[in-house]
């Protein structure tokens, strides 16, 4: 049990922080501090989104040079697709789009050979395969129980090999997820741009105010308040 | 005459006599300034509605059915207008009598300078629409929707004053009138719609063929409908017609004996005609439950109306007990049941119009409105007391006024039944009746004027006085031409 | 060649528009290009409308990468039926805006305004429009930041607009955040983003991340559509934002909210989960809670605006209500409910908005006596007002019957006629509050003298034109009911035979 709490230390700090975050938001009656702690409750969510992305092991998601002959596939395990030829793993992707790029119509090649092979998903990582052996796991037990439909192995993907030469020897790299953290930037920009509409709206509260108290604020609004109905 | 009333289609006449009061309306707000033309196209209004529900009336006693729907929301579920015998007459009674009334309250306006009197025309003008709506609905959404019109376009009528006393009795009045219409008519009109898939009113009644007399869901549909048409003010729903009593005489005499609670007590009879049908109600025990709080209604608001000393206030409790009287004729369902409640309707229009008008011209004339105080009136102003006579005498149900009728025909109704109790309370209800109605003309007849009272006081004005007149002599007409009415409403009755 | 581009076009033409309106003039320059870019997104929503109808869901591949690689725009009936709704009420309410916010805001912030109005209502459009469910995280974080400044802006005239925006951000960015913990744990336990995909790899896995997953997209949409009792920020962000805002808002934001709701409910997430009843069971609770108590509160309040926001709160339990019925004919009443309240509540606070630019208030005193003092907009009002409580013949009327209609034929663990027996008894509730304002307008007297400046045409127009429609739709309502019954059939049946009420 112990054991179970520890390796997940990450979900830890996540829930440490966002508490912490939270009970500032609730418990302080200052403006700009009830922003720090929105700021803190959301930071929390960006680290969950990143651990959640990080494959123990893997490295960032750049392409790395260098052409190697082989077949892909079987071979790179990691649940590159399962029988239905639905899911890869995004290591893989990112090399194919490499190599599609290498060859210079990327943008074509990808969004037909999405449209040909269904579904192909930058997913991954958690429930992953061999070599991926993540502390994220929510799961317990093995992942397989879980998630049959992600995970089964096997089948080839049916990517044309003529695209993915040159995304081949990256295939031997781990990597971890980029999707995650690709998110979490658009998400950093939205939680920038909401302390930045804040804090412009603290600053206006205190000219208009004269303070940015939560008390001395509804103080003043009861006073307005109560004239208004006197009047 | 005949030849008028059959200038124009049924179909015309039905679209007209819904329209011309909302045309009358446009004239009047345009009219605000200049006072005479207003109310010349008040009484045009009038008499041309008269003359459409009048059309309408003699082309349903020829066996004409005219409808008209106006739109379908949703299939089934439509604003749609058919005319039968008993609206047709209920419609010929709104716009004769408010016709009626409009030369009264123009006088009564004008005799007591009241305020925003433009306003006053136009609610009444609307209100006569929702009465003739109401006569006219197809279906219960058409009712009901009319019924809503009804009290909020009586409402700035019974708070005209707009002092404290008035603000309040209006309160009560939207709040039990409001308050019952949606918190259970509405209901009930959308479980009859989920029971049956539709609202329409068919003679023999819908909901036979879906749903068992003796069932749950008959009750619960009946009491919601008979405590929702609080209009019909059957206790314990009816505080709200005392305390409009705080309204100008015309318009109690309006919300009394012409639209508000004849629209109640037509909606009870038509809903237990035309939605249960005559037959489904008979063998049920709701129907007894209703019947027999009617039968309450009766005694208890009589002897409320003995301990009033407000004479306007006497009569409202007055008209409490005898709406009770129609809607126990629905629910006696049987046939002479049936047409005694009808025939109620007209009869008690006519004699409530008198004394309200009466009342009213006592107000006018000597600014008297406790009884009390009427010591010797009569003696000053003998042309309003009798009329109040012959007026109360209709009420007691003493021939030869119209009110005699419709007492003996549920006197023999409850008979038919085997509720011998019921044939009790009527006959005490009218010994009541006499006690607290013809105090007054006693009071003001045999008692010697008080002391000091002023020698101003002189007979009411004309324009009080005709208009009561007609009514009291309309009371008499009716009597002799019963016969006639009866017939009439005879397609209502025919299969029982 | 534009028709392909239908499903991304009413998004991208007030997005790109939005800078574009920065650099206008503050005069009414900025509002009537606004107005022209409003107008055509509508033109394009009505088309799409017209589209999905007869060939079915339109999918747009956005840049041209396909799902589940890209992100991919899908529009369905009730998709499309929303984005009419949103992008014909930024039609109405910009062209209105333009006189009204020359009172209410800071001239020189007049262009800012505009692209802050452009800006939410693209955000408001994108999340309807798209497929992917990240998507609809930044959308709707769009189009609340915007919304954020634009109710600050009524600080001209009443400096609380600028504590309510505050409380209203901290409160949204909760829900937000809540939201987006809701899609990380989606993530992490399908590995995917786009809803089709989520729901298709959500099959037979009922573990506690998905559970968790959502219980925070619930909680942090609840925010967003401010479901009691999480709708603390909206009457006071209601009350002093200025008037074509509120109107705008009133009419729209949270209703895309509960469209957002619907879509992870049923599309996303499906039947197959034994806590769906769970969640519906909290909707029929929180909603019969909300109606209840926020249409209490709604009769006792002074200020007209309040009045109104409160009831929002209440009518938004309706709609709740009739998704927790989970069947076709409850999302269908819940949809038609969603249109019909978002037009009759725009006809409302364009008509207070009306009186606040020619009396210049929005308390109950100024609203004395209105029927002499402006006829047409107490016109307006009363009609919006009888809408509001659902009179016969208008458009409050036919969603409250359909409502109750399934409320009959739903399973409930309530008795259908007590049901029905609590919505008409909140309904007077609502004849409370409307019968006290109509209280005030027709049988008071106004109080003192004031002068009352001319309602502008540019005003009085759109008014007129929406309180038209909340008549209109109550008569002639079966090509709504007709269309949000498709919408709703489509909703609960994802096509893959899995989902879905069948």
């Amino acid at each position: 049990m112990l054991e179970f709490a520890l390796e997940r230390y990450n979900y830890w700090i996540v829930i440490i922080l966002m508490m912490i975050g939270l009970y500032i938001v609730f418990s302080r009656g200052n403006l700009v501090k009830t922003l720090i702690g929105l700021n803190l409750f959301q930071t929390s969510v960006f680290i969950f989104y990143i651990t959640v992305g990080k494959v123990v092991g893997g490295t960032a998601p750049i392409l790395l040079g260098g052409h190697s002959e082989g077949s892909h596939g079987d071979e790179h395990g990691a649940g590159h697709s399962d029988a239905n030829g639905e899911t890869h793993q995004d290591a893989s992707l990112s090399a194919e789009d490499a190599a599609a790029a290498a060859q210079g119509d990327l943008v074509n090649r990808l969004g037909s050979r999405a449209a040909d092979q269904g579904h192909v998903t930058g997913h991954e990582s958690l429930h992953d395969g061999p070599e991926g052996a993540t502390s994220n796991s929510l799961f317990t037990g093995s992942p397989g129980e879980n998630m049959p439909d992600l995970i089964t192995r096997g089948g080839a993907a049916e990517v044309p090999h003529t695209d993915v030469h040159a995304a081949e020897a990256a295939l031997d790299t781990l990597y971890s997820n980029p999707l995650p953290h690709v998110l979490i930037l658009t998400a950093i920009v939205v939680g920038v741009a909401t302390t930045a509409v804040g804090l412009s709206l603290a600053v206006r509260i205190r000219e208009a105010y004269g303070t940015v108290e939560e008390d001395d604020i509804e103080a003043i609004d009861n006073k307005t308040q109560l004239a208004e109905v006197m009047a | 005459m005949g030849a008028l009333l059959h200038m124009v289609s049924a179909d015309a006449a039905l679209a007209g006599a819904l329209i011309t009061p909302l045309i009358g309306l446009v004239f009047i707000s345009a009219l605000d300034r200049s006072p005479d033309a207003r109310e010349a196209s008040t009484l045009a209004t009038g008499l041309i509605t008269l003359l459409f529900s009048a059309t309408i009336f003699v082309a349903v006693g020829e066996g004409a059915r005219p409808t008209l729907t106006l739109f379908e929301m949703l299939p089934g579920l439509s604003v749609t207008f058919s005319v039968e015998p008993l609206g047709a007459l209920f419609g010929l009674i709104a716009s004769g009598l408010w016709l009626v009334n409009s030369v009264y309250s123009i006088g009564y306006m004008r005799g007591n300078n009241e305020k925003a009197q433009t306003r006053f025309y136009m609610s009444f003008a609307i209100a006569i629409t929702a009465a003739l709506g109401i006569a006219y609905s197809g279906n219960l959404l058409t009712f009901f929707l009319f019924y809503e019109t009804l009290t909020i376009s009586t409402f700035p009528l019974v708070a005209h004053k707009r002092d404290e006393k008035a603000r309040a009795g209006g309160r009560i009045y939207i709040g039990i009138l409001m308050g019952t219409s949606i918190g259970l008519l509405l209901p009930a009109v959308i479980c009859t719609y989920w029971l049956t898939g539709t609202t329409d009113f068919v003679l023999g009644g819908i909901i036979a063929e879906h749903i068992r007399p003796t069932s749950a869901w008959t009750a619960i549909l009946l009491c919601l409908f008979a405590f929702g048409t609080a209009k019909a003010a059957l206790m314990p729903t009816h505080p709200w017609l005392p305390n409009a009593m705080v309204a100008p005489t015309p318009v109690s005499a309006f919300l009394h004996a012409v639209a508000v609670v004849k629209a109640g007590v037509f909606g009870i009879m038509k809903i237990s005609l035309y939605t249960f049908g005559a037959e489904t109600l008979q063998g049920t025990i709701a129907s007894d439950i209703i019947l027999y709080i009617a039968a309450a209604s009766i005694l208890i608001a009589s002897a409320i109306a003995m301990t009033q000393d407000n004479l306007k206030a006497r009569l409202a409790y007055s008209t409490v007990s005898q709406l009770s009287y129609i809607t126990l004729g629905a629910m006696l369902a049987n046939r002479l049941g049936i047409i005694g409640g009808s025939t109620q309707i007209a009869a008690h229009a006519l004699g409530k119009m008198t004394l309200f008008m009466c009342a009213g011209a006592i107000y006018t004339a000597a600014h008297k409105s406790l009884i009390s105080e009427m010591r010797g009136l009569a003696r000053v102003m003998p042309y309003t007391f009798i009329a109040y006579i012959i007026g109360a005498c209709s009420i007691i149900g003493l021939p030869p006024m119209a009110g005699s009728w419709p007492k003996f025909f549920l006197m023999l109704g409850s008979v038919d039944r085997g509720e011998l109790i019921l044939l009790g309370v009527l006959i005490v209800s009218s010994l009541m009746n006499i006690v607290y109605l013809m105090a007054p003309a006693v009071r003001g007849f045999m008692d010697p004027p008080s002391a000091h009272q002023g020698t101003e006081i002189a007979e009411a004005p004309a324009f009080c006085l005709v208009p009561a007149w007609t009514t009291a002599i309309g009371t008499v007409i009716l009597f002799l031409f019963m016969g006639d009415l009866v017939r009439y409403l005879e397609p209502l009755v025919a299969s029982l | 060649m534009l028709l392909n581009d239908l499903p991304v076009l009413p998004v991208i033409l007030p997005l790109v528009a939005a800078p574009i309106c920065l650099l206008l003039p503050n005069n009414r320059l900025p509002g009537t290009f606004a107005s022209v870019i409003a107008g055509l997104s509508a033109v394009f929503s009505a088309m799409l409308l017209a589209d999905v109808v007869t060939n079915g869901p339109a999918n747009y591949d956005l840049g041209g990468w396909a799902a589940p690689l890209g992100i991919v725009y899908r529009v369905d009936i009730a998709g499309a039926l929303v984005m009419t709704l949103v992008a014909s009420m930024a039609a109405v309410t910009i062209p209105y805006a333009i006189r009204s916010v020359e009172m209410e805001i800071v001239k020189s912030q007049t262009s800012a305004f505009f692209a802050m109005f452009l800006i939410c209502f693209a955000g408001l459009i994108g999340v309807v429009a798209t497929g992917d469910a990240f998507n609809v995280f930044v959308f709707l974080e769009i189009s609340s930041l915007s919304t954020y400044t634009l109710v600050a802006m009524g600080a001209k005239r009443d400096r609380r607009a600028l504590t309510a925006a505050f409380t209203y951000l901290v409160l949204g960015t909760i829900g937000a955040t809540f939201f987006v913990i809701g899609l990380g744990l989606l993530y992490q336990a399908t590995g995917t983003l786009n809803m089709l995909d989520i729901h298709e790899r959500l099959l037979g896995q009922d573990n506690r991340v998905v559970r968790a997953a959502f219980a925070f997209i619930f909680t942090g949409l609840a925010l967003k559509l401010a479901m009691f009792p999480l709708h603390q920020w909206l009457p006071n962000a209601y009350t002093f934002a200025p008037s074509s805002v509120t109107a705008f808002l009133a009419s729209t934001a949270t209703k895309v909210a509960i469209y957002a709701m619907l879509r992870f409910l049923f599309t996303v997430y499906g039947f197959q989960f034994g806590f769906m009843d769970v969640a519906f069971a909290f909707f029929l609770l929180l909603g019969m809670l909300g109606m209840f108590v926020a249409s209490l509160i709604a009769v006792f309040r002074e200020d007209v605006k309040m009045i109104f926001a409160y009831s929002s709160v209440a009518q938004i339990g309706y709609m709740l209500l009739g998704i927790s019925f989970a069947t076709p004919e409850g999302v269908g009443a819940a949809l038609v409910y969603v249109v019909n309240h978002a037009v009759t509540k725009a006809a409302l606070f364009m008509a207070i908005g009306a009186v606040v630019y020619s009396i210049g208030g929005h308390r109950l005193p100024a609203f004395r006596g209105l029927a002499k003092r402006m006829p047409v907009t107490a016109g307006a009002l009363i009609v919006a007002g009888l809408a509001l409580v659902g009179v016969p013949m208008t458009a409050g009327f036919i969603s409250k019957w359909l409502l109750i209609q399934a409320a009959f034929e739903a399973t409930l663990p309530v008795s259908s006629l007590f049901l029905v027996l609590f919505i008409v008894s909140t309904t007077l509730l609502a004849v409370g509050y409307v019968g006290r304002l109509v209280w005030e307008m027709t049988l008071r007297d106004p109080e003192g003298q004031v002068e009352i400046k001319r309602l502008p045409l540019a005003m009085m127009v759109p008014m007129l034109i929406v309180t038209a429609l909340t008549v209109y739709l109550g008569v002639n309502a079966e090509g709504l009911i007709n269309l949000a019954e498709a919408a709703a059939r489509q909703l609960l049946d994802t096509g893959l035979g899995t989902g879905g009420a069948f």
